[in-house]
């Protein structure tokens, strides 16, 4: 058999990789237990210490293998690199996004399409927590799994969905947006989705973990998680591998922003979605940083003893806690920036309206970033930390509320007087409108200490946080796939089968999350498999509503394979938008644009007589503001 | 041209609904039984809260009903753009100001409330909990046994007086909620939290574990007994003579 296969990038390359690391995991765990006098043979090769150095060599081994390094390796040895044949860039066969893919509009796709496979099997964990709290009492699963089961659905869905998928829409259209032929760092940007289905599953076969998956919830609390079964050891990791992606997809959105805006692309001339995604981006680079702690902490705590919160030997538990909610607390805000950047685009184009007081909503962008940091022991009123931080957390968290307020009054603006588009990407930002206020509402009154000291940990944050991660995040989410899907795909969507999914996620959802107030309200705690009777009504309605969201998540599926295969083609420009990702072809020509575009103008300038935002002779391109890259080599 | 539709319909249609939200708002009973003063006062929070909250929320939904039936494109409006308006700057100022006034008002109302519900009068009690996985056990000090502090696994109090709880957990991170109280507190390894409630109300309440501690987390439940201050006496002597005949009812072996 030829060596090819082994040589050249791909799985089986791949697949190679993964088995050197786990060889070399074997042999250093051997080296390390036999140096620190381990008697026996068998005490060398001690499963749960192999399984913990595995869960982290054997996925950087497939990689190597797969190819994600390559070029750097090739650059470090001094070898010469391979030239610039473009052959890892775009996609002529459906093969191709299933490799290294430097064109940021496959791994759009790649990103998108992945980050919605785990919507659904965050989903289907969700259906199978409220076939378990249909009743009370044990109906389909035990207490443990059920655990394993509320702990993978967060972890898949903040960490798998609603962060990537915005990652990626952007990933497509930001370029795009901003007349540039790419992301910054390509090569940095395909590393980095393919570190995501790694993540996903290590969290998915944490199932098959001796002692279940982990089960300390997604906020994995020390010290319940540091003497939790092995299974928490496949959170912990990876939560590396995530966190690491959006690290370095941050990087990449931020550099990409401040250096490859077509000429005459100010700050202020760029859509909101642009300054929604470098706000995310600063949130990302100075955040994530702290969750990876957090877990490095734990796993250090489980595999080799450190101590950290244990308090028996001069750890500190509540430590953990104040890390984790550094990073996420910020992290709501991750999930919830890019949604904004996408509902200003929606609302100016479907309204055929400037975007009300669009420096504000920049401004108010920014405000976010800087106050999402000063707020995270919100989450920790009854935590039994030091009384007085409760005053200026609360305080801080109620300004918060300020900018959000200024963003929401403005979309109503926008709408104000003009001529409303009413298809589905319309609907779900008109939704999310409605829905998210509920959402900051009732996060406003989680501020408020004593009302917390009651509710906290209770259905009603439950209901909280799907107000404003469904409600808010996944609205704007299917109002983003709406939208650019003539953009990605090339072809339109059903517009019927869109409002069938639009009006029943919107029915379904209330059914589902809003009773989760009441039930909350009078003493439901969460975090249960079992429950007191007299909250069974509820929970028996809300199990079959949440019936109602997966069906529709269904047409939702049916809608996009099947418009994707055989929907009528899309023009260019469908929505009349002026933002340039529209002034291309549908899907866009693989190095985006033939000449740079000049922006002469704001990109919402509808209802201006003859308003330009971009145009396209590359001849007559000035000199210009800020640096125009072509294409970047190497990272 | 476009005909604007009459907004006397947005402003009626929004009084009328804010009336409907606050009035089924204030008489709904969202909560569990009154029983103590803390709930009293987190009760009364809550429709303030609700109170500042439904006219919010009818503002963005009126609105967007009222753009959606007003400004809808009709058949022939295609290619129409609205009007370019790119902002009003005494609008923005008023809606950056006026929530901001509203919530510090809340804020300050909330910390009140805080303040008083955390109040500890002269005559206050101890009692202690300990948290294990999966049960709650309660400690009453040789302040209230005069004799040897008493270890339970039932929990008394009386009905009148300030209680301080003083809580630990042995093993993982528990909570002491009692719904009917209002009140909760995580049980940290390592310090000692402090919860304080004052019981008016005579009658049995839940005592539920609200912080994720393990597999048998939904079973770690309790109840608080509240009695008269008669009543509790009682009940405590017989349990430490109970207790000097059969042995700690509760061991601590850790």
């Amino acid at each position: 058999m030829s060596t090819k296969y082994l040589r050249q990038p791909g799985f089986i390359r791949g697949g190679l990789g993964m088995v050197i690391a786990f060889g070399f995991s074997m042999w250093l765990v051997w080296i390390i237990r036999m140096g620190y006098g381990h008697p026996h043979f068998t005490h060398f090769l001690d499963p749960t210490s192999i399984c913990v150095v595995s869960l982290i060599a054997v996925p950087l081994g497939f990689l190597v293998g797969f190819g994600g390094f390559d070029y750097w390796f090739y650059w470090a040895a001094g070898r010469p690199t391979r030239p610039e044949d473009h052959s890892g860039h775009g996609a002529r066969r459906w093969q191709d996004y299933f490799r290294i893919n430097t064109d940021h509009k496959v791994i759009g796709i790649q990103y998108t399409v992945s980050s919605f496979f785990f919507l659904l099997v965050g989903g289907l964990f969700a259906l199978m927590m409220r076939a378990e709290l249909a009743q009370p009492g044990a109906q389909f699963v035990d207490a443990n799994t059920y655990n394993g089961l509320f702990s993978v659905h967060a972890s898949i869905l903040i960490f798998l969905f609603v962060i990537p998928v915005f990652a990626g829409l952007a990933n497509f259209v930001l370029p795009l947006m901003i007349g540039a032929p790419d992301m910054a760092f390509p090569r940095l940007n395909a590393l980095s989705f393919w570190l995501l289905p790694i993540a996903g599953t290590i969290m998915l076969l944490s199932f098959a973990a001796p002692g279940g998956s982990f089960a300390s919830g997604w906020t994995a609390y020390a010290p319940l998680s540091t003497s939790a079964p092995i299974g928490q050891d496949f959170f912990s990791v990876a939560v590396q591998f995530a966190g690491a992606s959006s690290i370095m997809t941050a990087l990449n959105f931020l550099v990409t922003i401040i250096t490859m805006r077509a000429p005459g692309m100010s700050f202020f001339r760029m859509p909101l979605l642009v300054w929604a995604n470098f706000s995310t981006s600063l949130l990302v680079v100075i955040a994530t940083p702290f969750i990876a702690a957090s877990q490095f902490f734990v796993l250090l705590d489980r595999a080799l003893h450190f101590h950290f919160f244990d308090a028996s030997k001069g750890g500190d538990v509540l430590m953990y806690q104040h890390v984790f909610w550094f990073y996420s607390h910020p992290a709501v805000y991750i999930m919830m920036l890019p949604g904004f950047g996408i509902i200003s685009e929606v609302l100016a184009v479907k309204s055929r309206k400037p975007i009300f007081g669009y420096r504000m909503m920049a401004f108010s962008l920014l405000a976010i970033v800087v106050l999402g940091f000063t707020v995270w022991a919100h989450h920790m009123f009854v935590s039994g930390m030091s009384n007085w931080i409760r005053i200026p957390m609360t305080i801080t968290t109620c300004i918060i509320a300020v900018p959000t307020g200024i963003k929401i009054f403005s979309w109503l603006a926008t709408l104000w007087k003009g001529v409303l588009h009413l298809d589905t990407p319309m609907l779900f930002a008109l939704g999310f409108l409605a829905m998210f206020t509920c959402g900051g509402i009732s996060g406003i009154m989680l501020a408020m200490v004593p009302f917390d000291i009651h509710v906290s940990a209770t259905y009603f944050v439950v209901a909280h946080i799907h107000y404003v991660l469904f409600g808010g995040s996944v609205f704007t989410i299917f109002t983003g796939v709406y939208y650019w899907f003539p953009k990605m795909t090339g072809r339109m969507y059903d517009e019927r089968l869109g409002k069938w999914h639009f009006w029943t996620t919107l029915i379904f959802f209330n059914l589902t999350f809003g009773p989760m107030h009441i039930i909350g309200l009078e003493g439901m705690p969460r975090r249960v498999a079992t429950y007191a009777n007299k909250f069974a009504d509820w929970n028996m309605l809300i199990s079959i509503a949440s019936l109602g969201i997966g069906i529709s998540t269904l047409v939702f599926i049916y809608n996009m394979a099947s418009s994707w295969r055989r929907g009528p083609r899309a023009e260019a420009n469908p929505w009349r938008a002026l933002t340039l990702e529209w002034q291309v072809s549908s899907p866009p020509p693989i190095f985006n644009f033939d000449a740079i575009p000049t922006v002469v103008g704001g990109p919402y300038e509808y209802g201006v007589p003859g308003a330009v935002h971009g145009v396209f002779k590359g001849a007559e391109v000035p000199a210009p503001a800020s640096t125009p890259v072509t294409h970047s080599s190497g990272t | 041209m476009r005909d604007n539709p009459p907004v006397r319909w947005l402003v009626i249609g929004g009084v009328v609904a804010c009336a409907i939200g606050i009035t089924l708002g204030l008489t709904i009973n969202w909560f569990p039984v009154e029983a103590s003063k803390q709930s009293d006062k987190i009760d009364a929070l809550y429709n303030v809260l609700i109170i500042a909250s439904v006219p919010f929320f009818v503002l963005v939904a009126s609105v967007v009903i009222f753009s959606v039936v007003a400004f809808r494109m009709r058949p022939g409006e295609e290619n129409l753009d609205g009007p370019p308006i790119h902002g009003n700057t005494k609008l923005e100022i008023g809606w950056t100001a006026g929530p901001s006034m509203l919530i510090l008002g809340l804020v300050v109302y909330s910390l009140i409330v805080l303040h008083d519900i955390g109040e500890k009068p002269p005559g206050t009690i101890q009692v202690g909990v300990t948290g294990r996985q999966f049960a709650f056990s309660y400690q009453y000090p040789s302040s209230l046994t005069h004799g040897k502090p008493l270890d339970s696994n039932e929990l008394y109090i009386p009905d009148g007086k300030t209680v301080d709880f003083y809580m630990t957990s042995l093993d993982v991170i528990h909570a002491f909620w009692v719904p009917a109280f209002r009140v909760q507190q995580s049980l940290v390894p390592g310090i000692t939290t402090h919860l304080i409630v004052d019981p008016d109300r005579l009658g049995t309440y839940d005592v539920i574990c609200n912080q994720l501690c393990g597999v048998g987390h939904s079973l770690m439940r309790s109840e608080v007994h509240v009695v008269t201050p008669a009543q509790f006496q009682t009940w405590l002597t017989a349990q430490v003579k109970a207790e000097a005949v059969s042995g700690p009812t509760v061991s601590n072996t850790e």
